[in-house]
């Protein structure tokens, strides 16, 4: 018996779907918003977050998630009785919620830290001053990425 | 490996200097597959340290967040000749150092 085209169509598909093995996995893995706050609450405990003295510096729109420049500073004079302990930066949606932690003192002379951070997605990024008073201060910035970090595939 | 530093050669007591370091590392996330869908262990620095005559003046915690090859710029005030010493410690026994000097007038 002749082979249809509709018989041929229906095996050919079926070699298809047989053929096809999963190879995009593409898993959702990012931080939540909740994470961000775990985070940022591991850090600061139950004390309140202000606004203000925190300045972030990052492009608001970045090519290249891979590596974008990112510069914190603080107003404070940096004196043994008022200087910022510590900066902490944190995102929203990559894998992980934590970017870095920079500890400083009154022997910095001034409160600002420059790294180049990674960018899974669009997305905010925060900073966050632990100052010589124990109070915290905090800033965010929205960052647009169109090329993503952190988790595409290698070569 | 390879740790550039820039750090002034020489300042006037009191100044407030800014040192940029930079050292050459893969920060690999491990969150990252392989195209046949492995997972990339995690290779990061997860630390870094700065002492001024022993004493510690600027310290840092890394996460997969931060860039490869790790570029850090800060600040202290310029109080005495000596060394700046600079140590870098990361996921599986990564350790290294660096050191600079400084002419304070």
């Amino acid at each position: 018996m002749p082979t249809t085209r509709r018989q041929f169509l229906s095996l050919a598909s079926g070699v298809t779907v047989a053929g096809t093995i999963p190879i995009v996995t593409l898993r959702p893995i990012e931080a939540t918003p909740a994470m961000l706050n775990t985070a940022i609450r591991n850090v600061v405990g139950e004390a309140q977050i202000r606004s203000g003295k925190v300045k972030l510096d990052i492009p608001p729109l970045v090519e290249n998630g891979n590596t974008v420049p990112m510069t914190v500073s603080v107003a404070s004079p940096m004196t043994a009785d008022d200087h910022v302990k510590s900066i902490h930066v944190f995102n929203e949606k990559n894998p992980q919620p934590n970017i870095g932690n920079f500890y400083l003192g009154p022997s910095s002379g001034r409160a600002q830290v420059s790294t180049r951070i990674r960018l899974a997605d669009t997305q905010k990024v925060v900073a966050i001053a632990h100052l010589s008073d124990d109070t915290f201060w905090q800033v965010a910035a929205d960052v647009v990425v169109t090329l993503a970090a952190c988790t595409e595939e290698t070569n | 490996m390879a740790a550039l530093i820039n750090v002034p050669s020489k300042a006037r007591r009191g100044d407030i200097i800014e040192i940029r370091t930079l050292t050459s590392h893969i920060m690999e996330t491990g969150f990252r597959h392989t195209a046949d869908g492995k997972l990339v262990p995690r290779d990061i620095i997860t630390s870094f340290a700065c002492r001024y005559n022993g004493t510690e003046i600027f310290r840092a915690d890394l996460f997969p967040a931060i860039a490869a090859n790790p570029y850090l710029s800060f600040f202290t005030v310029a109080k005495d000749s000596g060394k700046f010493e600079f140590e870098w410690i990361g996921d599986n026994g990564y350790s290294t150092t660096a050191s600079a000097s400084i002419t304070v007038e």
